[in-house]
C-alpha cells in the first residue's frame, strides 16, 4: 500500500496529466470531473493563441523563469507552470482565500493577479513555509489544534495566518480595532476579523483561531 | 478570459496615451475587480496597460495642510497611514470595513473609485443589464432588488456603487487628479466624479477615454469625530446594505454621506444643515427622492437608524 506521500505525488501527477490531455474528449472529461476545474474559467488558457510573455520571479527562494500566456493568473502559474500544487484553486474569484500566497511580504489572492505583473517579485507559498520534516510553527499549530477537516482551504489559511500576525506586529489596524491610533490587540475578535477572507466550508474556524492564537502567544 | 495583449507603462502620460491609442484598452493596477470581471467575460479588454510601475504609491502632505494620496496606494497602506488614522479616521474605518485583508493588500485608491457594481444582474451574463449591454433592459427592476439602490437610480438601472472608501472620500470632499492622453491634467471634485445612470448606466464616471487617475487629494483635516458605520448581512467581508460616513463636530453640526443606497456616494449639504436636529430631519432631506422597491424599502429606515446610532456616540 502506498504511503500518504506517495499517494500525494500520484494525485499531483494525475492532475498535471489532466491538463496535458485537456483536449482529448471523453477520457479528459472524466478526469476533469474528478479534479473539478471551475467551468467558467479554464485553469490553463486554451484555444486562441496569444503571444506569450516572459516573466521572472522568485518562488520560495528559488528564481523561476516562465513563458506565459498573459492571461495566466499567478495561481495557475504556480500550480500548472511550476507544479506547486499546495496553493489551491477554490472559487477563482477572490472570495474564498484558498489561493492565498505571500507576495513581497503581503498576503494576496493569487487568483486575482496576473503572473506577468510580478516581474522581480518574491512569492512564498505553503511549500516555502515549512517541510513535512520541519514544519513552520503555524503548520504545527494547525496540526496540533485540528485546524482543518478536509484540508483544502488549509494552505491558504496558513499563509494568511502567518501574514496576519505580521500585520498586527506592524500595527496595521482592522475593522474591529477600537482605537485606530493604538497597537492592535491579539485577541480572538481581531484574528477572526482579519481571517475573514479565508473561508472554511468544514467550519474549523474555532480551531483555526486557537492555532493562530497559540503561535501569536509564542511570538509575544 | 478573452485573449489580450499586455504592456507595462513607463509614465502616467504614456499610459494615458497608450490607452487612447488602442481600442478596448484598460489600465490594470490591483486587478482585484477587473480580473474577476474578465474571467466572467463581463470585461473583455483587448489590451491591458499595467500601471503598477508608475510610482504613484506615496501619501504626501499638500501645501494647504491636506494629503495627496497616489493612485496606486494600496487600501491597506492608506488605512494604516498614521496621518490618515489620526486626521481622516472616517477613511481608515471605511477602508477597513471593505473586502478582505488579501484584497486590501492589492486594491488601489484609484481602482477602488472605479470598481463596478455588484448588482447580481450585472454579474449574470444570461440576464439583461443596461450597464453590461446597453439597451438590453434591466432585470433588476422587478427582480431581486434587496441589495440595490433606493435613490439616484433610473428606469434603466438601479445598481449601487459598491465602494466604502468612496463614501468616506465624499464626506471628506476629496479631489480626483487625472492626466489625459495629450498630457493635460485636471482635478475633479469627488462629488462630480461618479455619474448617475440616467439613460446611460454604462457610463459611470466623468473620465474621458484614456484619462488616468494619478492621485486623490484630501483637503486639510475637518476635525470632529469620525464614524463609518456599515450595516451588512454578515460581520465581515460583505458589501454594505447601508453605510453611514459621518463627521460630527462638538456642537452637533457635521457632514454625512451614505453608501449602499445609490449609484454613487450619497450626500447633500442641504440635508446636513439638519444634523444638530437629529437623524430624522437629515434623512427626510437626504432620501427625499427615494424610490425604493418592495424588497429594499427597508434601507430607508435602516439608514435613519444607522445615522441615529452614529449621532448617539460621544462627541470628542
Amino acid at each position: 500500500m502506498a504511503t500518504p506521500r506517495e499517494n500525494d505525488v500520484k494525485r499531483r501527477t494525475l492532475m498535471a496529466a489532466t491538463v496535458a490531455t485537456a483536449a482529448v474528449g471523453a477520457v479528459a472529461a472524466r478526469a476533469g470531473a474528478q479534479t473539478t476545474p471551475p467551468a467558467a474559467s479554464p485553469s490553463s488558457p486554451a484555444g486562441a493563441a496569444a503571444p506569450t510573455l516572459k516573466v521572472s520571479f522568485t518562488v520560495n527562494g528559488k528564481p523561476r523563469d516562465l513563458d506565459l500566456d498573459p492571461r495566466t493568473t499567478l495561481l495557475d502559474a504556480l500550480r500548472e507552470g511550476l507544479h506547486l500544487g499546495g496553493t489551491k484553486k477554490g472559487c477563482d474569484h477572490g472570495q474564498c482565500g484558498a489561493c492565498t500566497v505571500i507576495l513581497d511580504g503581503r498576503r494576496i489572492n493569487s487568483c486575482l493577479t496576473l503572473a506577468v505583473m510580478h516581474q522581480g517579485g518574491e512569492i512564498t507559498t505553503i511549500e516555502g513555509l515549512g517541510t513535512p520534516e520541519k514544519l513552520h510553527p503555524m503548520q504545527a499549530a494547525f496540526v496540533k489544534h485540528d485546524g482543518y477537516q478536509c484540508g483544502y482551504c488549509t494552505p491558504g489559511q496558513i499563509c494568511s495566518a502567518v501574514a496576519v500576525l505580521e500585520e498586527i506586529e506592524a500595527g496595521i489596524p482592522s475593522h474591529v480595532t477600537a482605537d485606530l491610533n493604538a497597537k492592535p490587540a491579539l485577541d480572538d475578535a481581531e484574528l477572526r476579523e482579519r481571517m475573514s477572507g479565508n473561508i472554511c466550508r468544514c467550519g474549523a474556524y474555532s480551531n483555526i483561531v486557537e492555532a493562530i492564537g497559540e503561535v501569536a502567544g509564542r511570538k509575544a | 478570459m478573452k485573449p489580450f495583449t499586455y504592456e507595462r507603462a513607463a509614465s502616467p502620460a504614456e499610459a494615458a496615451s497608450a490607452a487612447a491609442r488602442q481600442p478596448d484598452a484598460r489600465f490594470i493596477a490591483g486587478g482585484t475587480n477587473l480580473l474577476d470581471l474578465m474571467k466572467l467575460q463581463i470585461e473583455t479588454p483587448a489590451h491591458l496597460i499595467d500601471v503598477n510601475g508608475l510610482g504613484l504609491d506615496k501619501v504626501e502632505p499638500t501645501q494647504d495642510g491636506g494629503l495627496r494620496v497616489g493612485a496606486l496606494v494600496r487600501n491597506t497602506d492608506l488605512a494604516a497611514d498614521a496621518r490618515v488614522r489620526r486626521d481622516y479616521a472616517v477613511l481608515s474605518r471605511a477602508l477597513l470595513s471593505g473586502a478582505s485583508g488579501q484584497l486590501r493588500n492589492r486594491a488601489t485608491t484609484a481602482g477602488n473609485l472605479l470598481q463596478r457594481t455588484r448588482c447580481p444582474y450585472f454579474y449574470d451574463t444570461n440576464m439583461a443589464c443596461n450597464k453590461r449591454r446597453p439597451g438590453s433592459g434591466c432585470s433588476a427592476l422587478g427582480g431581486y432588488s434587496r441589495q440595490l439602490a433606493v435613490v439616484g437610480g433610473s428606469d434603466a438601472c438601479i445598481a449601487t456603487h459598491p465602494s466604502d472608501m468612496a463614501v468616506a472620500m465624499r464626506v471628506l470632499d476629496a479631489t480626483v487628479e487625472t492626466v489625459k492622453p495629450q498630457g493635460a491634467t485636471r482635478t475633479i471634485p469627488i462629488a462630480d466624479f461618479h455619474r448617475l445612470p440616467g439613460d446611460t448606466p454604462e457610463i459611470e464616471t466623468v473620465l474621458e477615454r484614456g484619462e488616468l487617475i494619478t492621485a486623490v487629494t484630501l483637503p486639510k483635516p475637518a476635525g470632529g469625530t469620525h464614524h463609518y458605520r456599515k450595516v451588512r448581512d454578515r460581520a465581515s467581508y460583505a458589501f454594505a446594505l447601508v453605510s453611514v460616513a459621518a463627521i460630527v463636530q462638538p456642537d452637533g453640526s457635521g457632514r454625512v454621506a451614505l453608501g449602499g443606497v445609490a449609484p454613487k456616494p450619497w450626500r447633500s449639504e442641504d440635508a446636513e444643515a439638519e444634523m444638530s436636529r437629529g437623524a430624522k430631519p437629515v434623512m427626510a432631506k437626504l432620501l427625499a427622492g427615494a424610490k425604493p422597491t418592495e424588497e429594499n424599502k427597508f434601507k430607508v429606515p435602516l439608514a435613519e437608524r444607522a445615522l441615529a446610532a452614529v449621532l448617539a456616540e460621544p462627541r470628542g
